[in-house]
């Protein structure tokens, strides 16, 4: 068994994000708010309680490679999960890890760190192919959930419905994951394999989110479907990513969430929809036998599964319309 | 419990603490019980309701999902951080707190914003605003404060004014600074928490294991309660001939979350403390009888017959038949029930959330054994009602531990087990026909409902009597025969929600009306006209009323219902050509209520009186839930007497102190204990003309502790220092008792139920997305009767919260018990989800209301669901029959609409 991933009771969903790994910060860059260094015992009640808050990466990865541990960052999934007064150790939070703040855009492609919360994602100035998840930024719960939730905790939590989920398979997103033993990086559809089911080893946490310079082209358009404004999970949503060359689809990247245990790629329509004409046209392409097979909607509350697979296909529609600079 | 404490050092409000906490621990509880800074609520922990909003370095997160470990070092800032400035200011001055429970987390949100957009529009307001919900005033008025603060804005000057302006709520300050006392605010040194220990499904029994072992493993001393502890009789109900419900069940649980056993301690103990782990039993059972004494689980029904329906619908020239499905409606008030109980010598006090403190007060005396006045009621301001707070959940409980104990005892619901536990809004499963001649003219109505009251009776007969009573609408209608049935099940509880089953009925019959209108070529607007109850018509009931405002109502329709059907053509028309899959439709639905109880009495006693040393005081014992009656009734008062609102002190709700106003339900506060409220001012003016030996022209003016009056011939005053005071302290005071003039009904339904109706009827306007099935209100204008209007400012606050309510019934809110015990899967509309409200108030006199005045309270909701149902027929042709309209079941009465 791996490391003691927190399983939720329940999901906060696209509302709640964050969870097992996710970070509370409002600002963008060090110092870091509120971390151990000049500001009382920290470390010191941090290890009579069983609450670790470390400063730096190899203090974090030793208290991993102590044993079961819950990982904590933003705390938006993990306190909403529980009705007991507070979080329960051994707990690691990772807020106090400089490190793991903010987002770089370096050679290597975008590295955003585990501890970047989505208000970071809101305000940091990034290429085209991110509107999609600046776009799912703004959708993630409330302004307060944001300003505390991590989008590697919304990976972590691995709900159905996570918002971010959809607009990182869409960029193409690796996992960088950290343990004593060292560094390596999966792609984010491998990361999560289940429902709230994600592939951490025993002493392994996740470091960064990254998006290689392959999935930076062109521009994005994330939808998202509930049945209120603010505060909901998702019925259904889609992210897009397109890139256009000589006025044809180039490159292509569509992903849904909420309509599959875990969120995945149209990779089918995908392979269509490449070389034809990016313009009005281009949604009439979309039809259902391309999309239906890769999803498996559930009936629940908030809507039956066949409508899901419907609201998914026209949504994918909707978002190309938009790509392609005809409104609705 | 286990978790060794560290100091860790932040700063609250530009305060620097060291504290010692366990560092996982939220720090809303840090901040509520370690600070005492109780102004920051608590309604979810989840995220879900934005109510502990704080600002963490500026910047808002809620309290409760950020552990104290994160916040070393920081800097937090609550609502008693916020001096009482403009923010402030301008939501007393717009009416933006109602209950006031979302209040703080509202301020904070806004503060956030307004530090970086000073000016915000609505949308950047509304965006803002979105993580905070409010279940009492639909947002507007929110909205429209936090777009429009400005320093230094002059308070409106209502001196002297007292019946018709737009007071701003007497007891408005507490709300916004965040000294209010809910029911989770109190807690006097040395109190224990209580706990409940609750069924995980139901029907089931159960047997204890060893409970004094289980005690005595625990981290420190627990205090176990199960029913056998009860020294009363363990029963109750808010109607006594109905009443079934345990405080703590007995072996036997009826519904899911049913208490059967509390435990109580030290906080940190019982906090700490697993009940997953209680030593119980649970056996599931088979059965499908909830009482042994209710065959075929039914527990009443209400008839309510006149003329020949059958007959009248044979020669209708237009009939509509139908059927509506509603679900479960939670009333997901931002406040989860909660309270706190204590020993004054002999006497048990409870300050708790309640609508009905002297209901409280005679159920908790009986479940404990104790005499009515060995029991005192203080109603802690309640974080929001609508029905559910009427009856008893915690008092009891808590009760049971402090006597038995002798400590103060203290109770705080989860949000889950507030949802699970407490009343809903019934299910209906109704059937309805419905005729009309060849001229459109209403002349037969039958309806059928089956409302699922749960495993208690709760307030099933009232739901069963009122709903065939006002099933035809506010509508002529000759003939008709409507059977409304309370069935029992074993599954959470229905008692009182705003409305008391008639906004189910209504949404059947007004979405028939609009079938009636279709096929008799009539606008559907004039349709209801034709149709609508005139002064002198009798009711179903065979009650000739006078006042009647609904024509009123439907006629100051008129130009908005034209602009709104304009504006939908032209947008269709726009929509068609532009290829797009919007569609905009209007409709309209009307209301009628009656104010009180049905046919029962329901008296209110209200004292007014002046101490020797001059102070005016209001003994008010109307339990303002947010509605506003600790103003409304003062306004009223103020009005008879003669003095101005500003000199009254309220007294009260206190059950020692108040005598009885009845309880807050049933639209009956402003025109019952108005009433009296008037009768007493009248009253206490008369004395003092009297002792003055003036007559009733007279001004009276109160002036350091001397009543002077005057008249054209000149002026006396009374030295109120000079008078004897009576045995309640004043030197001159009246006391009056208003008891509505009402007769029970017959087998038949006839009779005269109520003495007073409100009105109103709404349209909606919505755009329906045809290939996703969303809709989206965009607009709604709602002209209520109101005979008069106290205070307009609140009575638009009600028409805007009762429309929330009923968009929320109409488009998104279902409780499914074990399923959406939580503020993310049971929906409620936010700020970005409220169209534009156009409130029309009009004044058509009542013969018994004080004033003319009649009740607004449960009125505003009604009309609000079939509305917007109709108007998402009009826009494309889907008629939803089973609620909420969520998008999947739009889209399929969409299709079948096509087919």
């Amino acid at each position: 068994m791996g490391l003691s991933l927190y399983i939720g009771k329940r999901s906060t969903g696209g509302g709640g994000a964050a969870g097992a790994i996710s970070h509370n910060s409002s600002v963008d860059s060090p110092p870091v708010p509120g971390a151990p260094s000049g500001h009382g015992a920290v470390g010191d009640f941090v290890q009579a309680s069983g609450y670790y808050r470390p400063e730096t990466m190899a203090e974090a990865l030793r208290v991993l490679a102590g044993g079961p541990t819950t990982i904590a960052a933003g705390c938006t999934d993990l306190l909403a999960a529980t009705q007991r007064r507070a979080l329960e150790g051994p707990v690691l939070d990772i807020t106090g890890v400089g490190a793991l703040h903010g987002i770089e855009i370096t050679a290597d492609g975008v590295r955003i760190g585990a501890a970047t919360t989505w208000s970071n994602v809101v305000r940091t100035d990034l290429p085209p192919a991110f509107n999609m998840l600046r776009q799912a930024a703004v959708e993630v719960g409330s302004v307060q959930i944001q300003n505390a939730a991590t989008v590697a905790g919304n990976i972590c939590n691995a709900s159905p419905a996570a918002d971010g989920v959809p607009c990182l398979l869409a960029l193409d997103a690796e996992v960088e994951l950290s343990s004593l033993a060292g560094v390596r990086r999966v792609p984010l559809g491998a990361f999560i394999t289940g429902v709230r089911q994600v592939d951490l080893q025993a002493g392994e946490m996740v470091t960064a989110l990254w998006v290689p310079p392959s999935g930076m082209g062109g521009t994005s358009r994330f939808l998202k479907l509930g049945a209120r404004r603010y505060l909901v999970i998702s019925i259904a949503m889609v992210a897009a990513r397109l890139v256009v060359e000589k006025g044809c689809v180039a490159q292509i990247a569509i992903a849904v969430g909420a309509c599959s245990a875990v969120a995945t790629r149209l990779t089918q329509l995908e392979e269509a929809l490449i070389g034809l004409p990016a313009n009005a046209t281009l949604c009439r392409a979309v039809s259902d036998d391309l999309i239906l097979p890769a999803l498996a909607p559930i009936d629940d509350i908030r809507a039956d599964g066949q409508y899901r697979a419907h609201a998914a296909a026209e949504l994918v529609r909707r978002a190309l319309r938009d790509l392609t600079g005809e409104a609705l | 419990m286990n978790r060794s404490l560290t100091t860790l050092n932040l700063r609250v409000n530009g305060t620097a603490h060291a504290l010692p906490v366990a560092p996982g621990r939220r720090l809303s509880e840090v901040l509520r019980e370690d600070l005492a800074l109780r102004g920051t609520k608590v309604g979810c922990d989840a995220g879900d309701c934005g109510a502990c909003t704080v600002l963490l370095d500026g910047a808002p997160v809620c309290a409760c999902l950020t552990p104290i470990a994160q916040v070393a070092g920081r800097d937090v800032t609550t609502v008693e951080g916020l001096a009482r400035g403009a923010l402030q200011q301008t939501f007393l001055r717009h009416g933006a707190a109602q209950c006031g429970i979302c209040t703080p987390g509202m301020l904070m949100a806004a503060t956030a914003l307004l530090a970086h957009t000073p000016q915000p529009s609505r949308a950047q307001a509304e965006a803002a605003l979105g993580g905070v919900l409010c279940r009492c005033t639909g947002y507007t008025k929110i909205i429209d404060a936090v777009c429009d603060v400005r320093d230094g804005a002059a308070a409106p000057d209502f001196t002297g004014q007292s019946v018709g302006a737009p007071l701003p709520r007497l007891d408005g300050g507490p709300k916004v600074d965040g000294s209010e006392i809910y029911g989770a605010d109190a807690c006097p040194e040395g109190t224990l928490l209580v706990r409940a220990v609750r069924a995980p499904s139901a029907p089931a029994r159960f047997q204890f294991g060893d409970l004094k072992a289980w005690q005595a493993a625990q981290a420190g001393p627990v205090e176990v309660f199960t029913a056998a502890d009860i020294p009363g009789e363990n029963r109750f109900g808010t109607i006594p001939p109905f009443a079934d419900q345990p405080a703590l069940a007995e072996r036997h649980a009826r519904l899911r979350g049913e208490a059967v056993a509390l435990v109580a301690g030290e906080p940190a103990v019982i906090e700490a403390l697993d009940l997953a782990a209680f030593p119980i039993t649970w056996e599931k059972t088979d059965e499908t009888l909830v009482h042994a004494n209710r065959a075929d689980n039914l527990l009443i029904t209400g008839r309510v017959r006149c003329g020949d329906a059958q007959a009248a619908l044979e020669r209708a020239t237009y009939v509509a038949s139908g059927d509506m499905a509603t679900p479960y409606i939670e009333h997901a008030y931002i406040e989860p029930e909660a309270g706190v109980a204590w020993m004054d010598g002999n006497t048990l006090v409870i300050q708790a959330c309640t609508q009905a403190p002297v209901m409280d007060r005679d159920g908790t005396a009986t479940v404990l054994g104790l005499p009515p006045d060995k029991v005192r009621i203080i109603p802690a301001a309640a974080g929001g009602g609508f029905g559910s707070k009427l009856d008893l959940s915690l008092q009891p409980l808590i009760g049971l531990v402090a006597l038995k104990t002798g400590r103060p005892a203290r109770m705080i619901y989860s949000r889950a087990e507030s949802m699970a536990s407490t009343t809903k809004r019934h299910p209906a499963e109704m059937t309805a026909r419905i005729g009309a001649d060849a001229r459109g003219r209403i002349c037969g109505m039958v309806f059928d409902g089956a409302f699922n009251t749960g495993a208690y009776a709760s307030w099933g007969p009232t739901v069963a009597g009122r709903v065939p009573v006002h099933a035809s609408g506010p509508y002529f209608t000759p003939d008709y025969h409507a059977e409304a049935h309370a069935q029992h099940s074993f599954s959470a509880i229905s008692g009182a929600f705003r409305g008391f089953g008639v906004p189910q009925a209504a949404i059947l019959q007004e979405t028939l009306y609009d079938d009636l209108a279709l096929q008799a070529g009539i606008d559907r607007l004039q349709f209801r006209r034709i149709n609508a109850l005139q002064d002198g018509q009798k009711t179903v009931c065979g009650q000739a009323l006078q006042g009647v405002g609904i024509s009123a109502c439907l006629e100051a329709l008129e130009t908005p219902w034209a602009a709104a059907l304009e504006r939908a053509e032209a947008g269709n028309a726009a929509a068609a050509a532009a290829g797009s899959a919007l569609r905009h439709g209007v409709g309209v639905a009307s209301c009628w209520y009656g104010c009180g109880n049905t046919g029962l009495p329901n008296p209110s006693t209200v004292r007014v009186g002046i101490t020797p040393d001059g102070a005016l005081r209001l003994h008010q014992g109307a339990t303002d839930i947010g509605q506003g009656s600790n103003t409304v009734i003062t306004q009223i008062c103020a009005e008879a007497l003669g003095l101005p609102v500003a000199q009254f002190t309220l007294i009260g709700p206190d059950t020692a102190l108040t005598p009885d106003c009845g309880k807050t339900s049933a639209s009956r506060q402003t025109y019952v204990t108005g009433k009296a409220a008037y009768q007493a001012g009248a009253a206490l003016r008369a004395a003092i003309l009297s002792l003055g030996n003036m007559g009733p022209e007279a001004q009276i003016t109160l002036e350091n502790g001397v009543l002077i009056l005057r008249d054209g011939a000149g002026e006396r005053r009374v030295n109120l220092g000079d008078i004897a005071p009576d045995a309640n302290g004043y030197a001159i005071a009246a006391e009056e008792t208003y008891d509505p003039p009402t007769t029970g009904l017959d087998a038949d339904g006839q009779g005269a139920p109520y003495a007073v109706y409100g009105y109103g009827a709404q349209i909606a306007e919505v755009t329906v997305d045809t290939v996703l099935g969303t809709v989206k209100a965009t607009r709604m204008t709602a002209a209520h009767d109101l005979g008069r209007v106290i205070n307009p400012q609140l009575a638009e606050g009600q028409v805007q919260g009762g429309i929330a309510q009923g968009l929320g019934m109409a488009l998104m809110e279902e409780f499914i018990p074990g399923r959406t015990e939580n503020l993310h899967d049971y929906l409620i509309p936010t700020t970005g989800d409220m169209p534009q409200i156009d409130t029309i108030l009009l004044e058509v006199p009542d013969p018994e209301g004080p004033l003319g005045a009649k009740g607004l309270g449960e009125h505003v909701l009604i009309p609000t669901a079939p509305a917007i149902l109709n108007a998402i027929r009009h826009a494309c042709g889907a008629r939803v029959t089973s609620l909420p309209a969520l998008p999947h079941r739009v889209l399929a009465a969409i299709r079948e609409a096509k087919a």
